[in-house]
This record gives structure tokens, sequence and C-alpha cells, in this order.
């Protein structure tokens, strides 16, 4: 089971030509995902390290039965890329690139509306089920089977939650990146959704950082619907507002945003929230414990 | 990216929008051929700083001939000004725009912004122009219209007459002010805003709409195709931070003693904040970004130990597909190459972890290796006295 993505998913890479495409197209294939092949208009017909090249999507689509998709396309035109993507009817577009125009993806946004891709990301390390498939960036070594789904905004910091529950024997399920930009495809709360309702995962962490109001939302969820233990954990409690820490989307703007606010929400509705990044992997074992299920 | 009031005028007039006639100086010497040229005697000199509040801080004044218009601008320009925005540091005015007076007769707030829950464009607008705008939010907040008009499609004649009835406009300010919101909705997609507020829109005397300031803020990821504007991409940040820019790094100056070097946006966070947990104050944020060379991580340190106020340094690297033996290396080539004079501590985790710890390990220099984040955080924390 795990959740949305699993031993069926067949991938195909758009920008599967550029260094970092082909490079993580064959860590992914390492990994035991069902690698399919890659897009670039440029170079249809071709093949790159055994990976056939197509001229579209659609095509793609046509000739292999692939089901999702990473994009690796640079900024720019990743816009249009994600719209190509959804508009041939693929059903998990993954988008790794960082730094595209916020307009690009309130764009992007609008027009997925009239399809039914799901869309992960843009600027995310992608996903992993563990032992059985990845997509995107995230060092597939730390992964170990398990009970636990993990959902993030940073790449790095869903590393440590995966590498600390490896480490404490509670294993993933799935670990899921949804990315650190404004405006993004699914969000905490439908990734939340889908592991409360997923029976392989027992226990959820959460991982945010200031910025936006997607960990509040799920806070609110978790509060009416979740009764698997969950852990928490925001970064950026000591982030001065009105300042992009890195991410587009991680700056307090005005009041709004905080690590504070955030904080209060998760445990307010019962989730054991870590007061550093270093206690993640003990919070999930200590409300595990709590529940009955470790 | 954010422009000054004279870049984003020109934007707004060159969309048709309804901006006081107005001519930018950078020097007191160029005035006098500046109001010649637009035939103007009597306005405004305004210092033109990436600050709101300039009124009260005395970076507008008002000027009745050309004679007092040289001199305010000798004053404003190049002034450091204080207001309630940029704190007691304050902002070097570079620049003056001098800008024909406009008979206030009401001030009205529009903006456009992007409402990230929803992911897309909100125009918010209200009566309380010239206010700061979050704190009319807070006490009244039904004195704010929201609006929600499609990105593909902009503002619809409906919305635009539910616009001006709120702001109590009627009859042929009504019809303005529908041209007003159409054109800045378009200057707002089209020029990849964050923000565009105009605070305030004023209502003439003479009955006429009339933009009088304006925040523009483009979308940093954006700045590739809004560079015609002019807006500075680096103006607000200092060296270090142009400087790491250019190395795909992400840094931001902070006030504290302990230099951070991350990979990652989230860990970096994280780790200013387990800096703060173990007693210190985090000195910056750096995130060296996803594929750092060892040139890049050397970059960073170099960065690091240029701020005078670090008293050690904490180097936190989860390898992902950054390899931690190639951040050994880079790490152990920087202390070679400008000195350590701080103590340094390393943790490093993920791909290739031994070959990194065995590298610190045996660099013969005095770096001490930390295994969790909190290991590195607490021996940091230990070197302060």
């Amino acid at each position: 089971m795990a959740i949305l993505i699993n031993e069926n998913t067949k991938l195909i890479t758009q920008g599967i030509t550029g260094k970092a495409g082909l490079f993580h197209s064959q860590q992914c294939r390492a990994y035991g995902t069902n690698v399919v092949g890659g897009v670039n208009p440029k170079k249809a017909g071709t093949e790159v390290d055994g990976f056939p090249v197509f001229g579209s999507v659609k095509e793609a689509i046509d000739k292999t039965g692939a089901n999702a998709t990473m994009i690796f396309v640079p900024p720019p035109f990743a816009g249009a890329a994600i719209i190509e993507a959804a508009e041939a009817g693929i059903e998990l577009i993954v988008a790794i690139t960082e730094g595209i125009p916020v307009m690009d993806m309130a764009k992007v946004k609008k027009t997925l509306e009239k399809y039914n891709s799901i869309l992960l990301g843009p600027n995310c390390p992608g996903l992993v089920t563990s032992g059985v498939s990845k997509i995107g960036i995230a060092p597939g070594a730390i992964h170990a089977k398990g009970r636990i789904g993990v959902v993030s905004r940073s790449g790095t910091l869903t590393y440590e939650a995966v590498n600390q529950t490896t480490a404490n024997g509670l294993g993933q399920t799935t670990a899921v990146g949804i990315g650190g930009d404004p405006i993004h495809g699914l969000d905490h709360i439908d990734i939340v959704k889908m592991f409360n309702e997923d029976p392989e995962t027992e226990g959820i962490v959460l991982i945010g950082e200031i910025g936006g109001s997607g960990e509040e939302l799920a806070a609110e969820y978790i509060k009416a619907h979740v009764k698997k233990p969950v852990a928490a954990f925001i970064a950026g409690q000591t982030a001065p507002k009105g300042k992009r820490m890195g991410h587009a989307g991680a700056i307090i703007e005005g009041n709004a945003g905080t690590a504070e606010s955030k904080m209060e929400a998760l445990e307010d509705a019962g989730c054991y929230v870590a007061k550093t990044a270093a206690d993640i992997g003990d919070k999930m074992m200590e409300a595990m414990k709590a529940a009955g299920l470790a | 990216m954010k422009l000054h009031e004279y870049q984003s005028k020109a934007v707004l007039k060159a969309a048709g929008l309804p901006v006081p006639p107005s001519i930018m100086v950078k020097t007191a010497g160029e005035v006098e051929a500046a109001l010649a040229k637009i035939g103007m005697t009597t306005g405004l000199v305004k210092a033109q700083a990436h600050t709101g509040g300039r009124g009260k801080a005395g970076g507008v004044k008002f000027f009745k001939s050309v004679e007092e218009a040289k001199t305010l601008s000798e004053q404003i320009i190049g002034m450091n000004l204080v207001t309630k925005q940029t704190g007691e540091e304050g902002i070097l005015v570079e620049a003056a725009l001098l800008e024909a007076p406009s008979n206030i007769a009401t001030e009205l707030y529009v903006a456009v912004t992007i409402d990230r829950a929803l992911g897309a464009p909100v125009v918010m607008i209200s009566q309380e122009g010239g206010m700061e705008i979050e704190e009319v939010a807070e006490a009244t907040p039904e004195k704010i219209l929201k609006q929600y008009p499609p990105i593909d499609t902009g503002v619809s004649a409906e919305l635009a007459a539910e616009g001006a009835a709120f702001l109590g406009l009627t009859g042929k300010q009504a019809t303005d002010y529908a041209d007003v919101i159409v054109k800045l909705f378009n200057v707002f997609v089209d020029g990849d805003c964050n923000l565009l507020e105009i605070n305030p829109l004023v209502v003439t005397e003479e009955g006429d709409l009339a933009i009088l300031d304006c925040k523009y803020d483009i979308d940093d990821n954006a700045n590739f195709r809004q560079m015609e504007t002019g807006g500075d991409p680096e103006s607000g940040l200092n060296a270090a931070e142009i400087e790491a820019t250019k190395w795909g790094m992400s840094y931001i100056q902070l006030d504290g003693n302990i230099g951070c070097m991350v990979n990652g946006a989230g860990l970096a966070m994280a780790t200013m904040d387990i800096i703060k947990e173990v007693g210190q104050e985090p000195a910056n944020f750096l995130d060296v970004g996803g594929s750092a060379t060892e040139e890049a991580v050397a970059k960073a340190f170099e960065l690091i130990t240029s701020d005078k106020k670090v008293e050690a340094i904490l180097v936190n690297i989860f390898g992902g597909i950054m390899k931690c033996d190639i951040i050994a290396n880079g790490v152990v080539a920087a202390v070679k190459k400008v000195g350590l004079n701080v103590p340094l501590v390393v943790r490093l985790e993920g791909t290739n972890v031994k070959e990194g710890q065995e590298i610190i390990n045996n660099c013969g220099l005095n770096i001490i290796s930390a295994t969790t984040m909190a290991d590195g955080a607490t021996k940091v924390a230990a070197t302060i006295k």
C-alpha cells in the first residue's frame, strides 16, 4: 500500500537529457523504480543510458504506459512542462525544479483545475515508498520499510526525519517532500489525509517551516480526523521577519506564518511537537508508545 | 526585487495608469534642467528608498520654486533616512523624485498580492487609504474587501463595479476605477509581482483618480524576465550576501556569534534554532544548496569567517545528493586556505558519511567532529566561554 507510488508506478523524466535529470533517473532506477523513459522534444527517438527519449509526454504515455513524471526542466520552462504532463493525462507529476516564477505556478494551479493529475512540488525532493519506489532526489539508502509516514516542506529535514525513524527502528511507509514554494501542489493536509487512510501507515511525522498556513490547516484536520499518533517539527523559530530564508515560501509576512503559531496549532491538535530537529525520531517514538504502538 | 517609486511609476504610466507628472534626479545639480523639461515649478521632492513612512521621516518635502527644489534635493539625496520600517540604522537615499502636487480629496487603498492558501492573486481594497493596511486589517477587517479575479481572464466588469461601490465611487470615478483596477491587475500578473500596492490611490479635488505612492515587489524567481524595469536584484543585500548568490548559495547575515553552514533551507533554519536552544545565537543563515562543489564550500567558509562577530562555526550537512566526502574536502581546503581562528564543529550524515568523517579526522587540523545534530550543537556551544 503506502501512498502515491508503489510497484505499479511507471516513471518518465521530463528533462532526462540534462545532467541532473539523467543522474536522478539512474538513481531512481537503481532504487527499484520502473523508469520507462524520458522526454526531450529535441532529442526524440534517441536513447540515453538505456532510457528511450520521447518527443512529448503524450508520446511517452502512448508507448510506455507511464503514469508518473518527474520534472527537471529549467525554471523558465517548467510551468509549461507541468501543464503538458497534465494535458497528456499523467496521474502524478513530481516537479523537482527550483526557482519557478510564482506567477507561472499560479497559472499552472488554475490550469490544473481542468485535469485529474496530482502535482507534487515544485522545488521539492520528491517521494520515496521505502524499499519499493522512489521519485526525485532523496538519498534512497537512509530509508527503511516500516510504519511511519513522513511529510515535509524541506528536503534535508525530510532526510533527518527518515534517518531518525530508520535509526530507532520505526521505519517509513512513504516519505513525501511537498516543496518550499509559496504556490505548490499537494499540501501537508492532503498528505496527512492519505496517511490517515493508508492501513500500513501507523504514525505520521509532519515537518513544516515558517511562512504560509499549510501547517495550521493540517493541524485543524488532525484535530478533527486523525487518531494515529503524529509527531511534528517546525523550522525557523529564530528566523527574522520579512527575510526570505532560502525557500521562496519561507518568509514571515507581518505576524503571519510564524513558527510559534504553527507549533501552537499542532500542539493543540494533540501532536507531539519536537523542540529541535534532533528530537523528531524520539518524539515519534514517544507518540507511538503513548498510543500503544511501540 | 523591489522597485523604487520612480521605476514603478514608469511601469504604471506605460500601462496607461494615472500617475502625476514626475522626473527622477540623482543629484541636486540635475534639478533645474529636470524641472524645465517637464515644465514644473511647484511640487514634491520625494526620497527614493526602499521603505515606507518616508513623509514622517522628512523624506518628502513640498517646494514652491526651482531654488527651493534644489535646496531640498540637496538635503534629501544622500541623507540617511530613518523610518519606522528601517529601524535605527536607516537607509541611504540615492535619488529623488520631483513630482507634481495633487489636490487630495479622498485617499483610498488598492493592492494586488498572492493569496498563498489559494495559490491565486487577490485584490484588496479599502477606503482607509494612507493608513498602514496591516493595522486596518487587524482593527477593522470589514473595511477591507478581498476579490479573486481569475489569473487568465483578469478583473471582470462585475468585480470592478463591486470594488468601485465598496470604495464609495460613483459616475465617472467608478468608470475610471474600473479602468485602473483592470490595468493594475494586468501589471501585477505581467510584472511577476509578489505585491503591487497603491497607497494611496487618491480622488483629487478635480474629481480625477491619481496614484500617489506605490510599492512594487517582484518575485525573485522572475527577476530574469523583469530586468527592463530597472530594478536591482542586489539592492538591500550586503557584499557577502551578493557573493553568496553568485555561487548558488543563500546567505543572510544575522547578529549572533555562531556561524553555520548547512545544506537545505529547512535544515539551515533548524540549525539556527538548535543553536539558540543550546544558549547561543546564530550569526547567519547559510544554505549551500543541493549540489555545491568543493569550491563553493570553500567560498561559504570564507563568507562565514569574514563576519567578525563569529566566535565558532557549526557545519551541519545531511549528504543526500551532496556527498559527505566532497563537503569534508571543501571544508579542509577552505581551512587550509583562509586559516582557522575560531573553533569549528563539523557534523556530517548521509551519503559517504564514513569517508567524510575520515577526511575530517585525518586532516591534521583542529576540527571537532560530531555525529548527530544535537551532538554538533552541544559541542559548538561548549567552545564558547
